[in-house]
């Protein structure tokens, strides 16, 4: 195991010494097989505890997990024959997002995601998923395909947020997201949307307008990042820990909140330990939404979106 | 040498008497913030908020600007008492809310109506960024969505004058979604022919500017106006390179072909007018 969370660590020692005390047996006379079972009876208590009791903070660093699997990941086990599609035509293609067609069981879909490097070298080039605004307009111009040829839409939602820079601003990053927001809200086809890792405002909900919005269990949807929260609202960015609490960021708190419809599941220990199974979760959540979606019609679908996000906001 | 040994340095702090600051009623002169020219109260007030000398615009409050555009007396305002809650029981919301009520004499940062700019029937929306820095919550939010969607019913124009330093960071992630809530409400209006008019004004920054702020029919900042989506010290900590003076203002936006006009406040009824009779000209030949 590569990368260790503080919370872990428990774990990881205990394990070790399981490892240990196996390699001792096979290696001396000794049978510790009844200490063994003691202790890994005790690590299968320590497991449910700590992960069974995650903090919210906890779930930031799960969110950002190095190996935690990105949309291209899913894409692979979920779907069939994805064909992947670059460029908005206007300017370039943006390597944070990725967009292209799919089977998903029999099903033309199209599928959309930020998109994360698995290491220095890729993210570099994916711009660590932090779209600029080409990035926002190759998913709108996919988004009018789809409705076009009346394929469903699939969202995956993965980023720290829409890229702050001075191309990117020059360029209408704000306008790029504003046009995503308005234009999702009326197309004709259903759109589902699912946050795998870190939702990162503006540039996260310009993939995020749609019929049914999940997140996975240890994934967060936030207006600011923790460490931004931290820094504005009590000028020490290393509140972050206080911010994320305060934030109500994780998927129990929005759901909490009525923002989203479904938190799907991961394997314990976080969506790395098994993107076979994690793969399988959200597989299920997409076909129970798109069977419920399927039954609309054009006018139900964008009459139930609006009565959908009308709703959210509390006031007197 | 020479200049240290003339060093005009000042070695005391000049602190005004008490009663040198009686001697001028608070609020009879202002000074400019640009060009720190100081002018009466009731100039400024005359050519609202502008200063004579330089030009700048200074922010205008939501109830002067509605004076400064609507037929005296036609405007009504919708949903006057709504007022926010705490609903992430965020600590020290409630009193930060409450302080700014009393400070603007607003409910929210922002009013909502429907009135007559010289004969010409809108609904409206300004915001008012001396409450909570124009932030928006769900209320802001609400407002604007209901205001449109009253538009949409009664078939009338939708301009809006933005001043938003962005997402109200006290309601997390609902007020993210009011970005959204906004956006669904504006498409349904422009479906169904709608016209919308967004004037940015200082400042139009975050998620009021990637939201409803870029998506009227036409889009028009005030002069030197703030626009942008990211803070010019996150843009600056991100590419590691100092911006230019000129980043992020309206002229810039305009230049990169973010908005259609920069209109001065003086000009700003008269274009109005303009638009709203060509729309409406244009919808009656249909």
């Amino acid at each position: 195991m590569k990368h260790v969370l503080e919370f872990e660590k428990p774990i990881i020692n205990l394990k070790e010494k399981i490892a240990e005390l196996k390699k001792f047996t096979s290696e001396s006379e000794l049978d510790l097989t009844e200490e063994i079972t003691t202790l890994e009876k005790r690590l299968e208590e320590l497991e449910a505890d700590v992960y069974g009791n995650l903090k919210p903070w906890d779930r930031v660093q799960m969110a950002r997990h190095p190996e935690r699997p990105t949309t291209m990941d899913y894409v692979e086990h979920i779907f069939t024959s994805f064909i992947e599609f670059h460029g908005d035509r206007y300017f370039g293609d943006d390597e944070a997002i990725i967009a292209g067609i799919a089977y998903y069981r029999d099903q033309p879909v199209t599928v959309i995601g930020h998109q994360r490097g698995k290491d220095t070298k890729e993210n570099i080039r994916r711009n660590f998923g932090m779209p600029h605004p080409e990035g926002y307009r190759k998913a709108l111009r996919h988004m009018k395909q789809a409705e076009k040829f009346n394929r469903p839409i699939i969202c995956f939602i993965d980023t720290k947020g829409a890229y702050p820079g001075r191309a990117a601003e020059e360029r209408g990053q704000s306008e790029a997201i504003a046009r995503n927001l308005m234009e999702m809200a009326g197309l004709t086809v259903p759109i589902i949307c699912i946050v795998i890792g870190e939702g990162g405002s503006g540039g996260a909900l310009a993939l995020g307008v749609g019929d049914q919005l999940h997140m996975l269990e240890n994934s967060t949807y936030s207006v600011i990042s923790p460490e931004g929260a931290a820094a504005l609202l009590w000028k020490d960015a290393g509140q972050a820990k206080r911010a994320a609490e305060t934030m109500k960021i994780t998927a129990y708190d929005l759901k909490q909140l009525h923002v989203i419809d479904q938190i799907i599941p991961e394997a314990r220990g976080g969506a790395h330990r098994d993107v076979k199974q994690q793969a399988d979760y959200i597989d299920q959540v997409i076909n129970q939404s798109l069977k419920k979606l399927s039954a609309y019609t054009k006018e139900e679908l964008l009459e139930r979106r609006w009565e959908k996000y009308k709703v959210i906001g509390e006031f007197e | 040498m020479a200049k240290f040994m003339f060093s005009k340095r000042k070695k005391y702090a000049t602190i005004p008497s008490e009663h040198s600051k009686v001697d001028v009623p608070e609020g009879l002169m202002q000074k400019c913030d640009k060009c720190h020219k100081i002018f009466y109260r009731k100039e400024l007030k005359k050519t609202l908020n502008v200063c004579p000398n330089c030009g700048y615009h200074h922010p205008l409050g939501a109830w002067e600007r509605i004076e400064s555009l609507f037929d005296e007396g036609t405007f009504k305002e919708w949903d006057q008492k709504m007022t926010t809650v705490n609903p992430l029981d965020f600590p020290g919301y409630d009193e930060k809310v409450k302080k700014d009520m009393q400070k603007t004499g607003l409910n929210e940062g922002i009013v909502t109506g429907h009135g007559l700019i010289n004969g010409q029937a809108t609904a409206f929306a300004v915001m008012d960024s001396s409450f909570r820095m124009g932030s928006m919550g769900s209320v802001i939010g609400e407002k604007i969505a209901r205001a449109i969607e009253n538009a949409k019913e009664a078939s009338l124009p939708f301009i809006i004058f933005t001043a938003s330093g962005g997402a109200r960071m006290q309601e997390g992630v609902l007020s993210l979604m009011q970005m959204a809530k906004t956006s669904v409400a504006i498409k349904r209006f422009s479906d169904s022919g709608g016209l919308m008019i967004s004037i940015m004004t200082h400042p139009t920054t975050g998620g009021v500017s990637a939201s409803f702020a870029s998506l009227g029919d036409y889009n028009f900042a005030e002069p030197g106006a703030l626009i942008g989506f990211a803070g010019r010290r996150i843009i600056e900590q991100t590419i590691r390179e100092k911006l230019p003076e000129d980043f992020q203002t309206a002229e810039f936006q305009l230049k990169h072909g973010q908005l259609d006009r920069i209109v001065p406040r003086e000009e700003m009824k008269d274009l109005l007018t303009t638009l709203l009779e060509m729309h409406e000209k244009g919808r009656s030949k249909a």
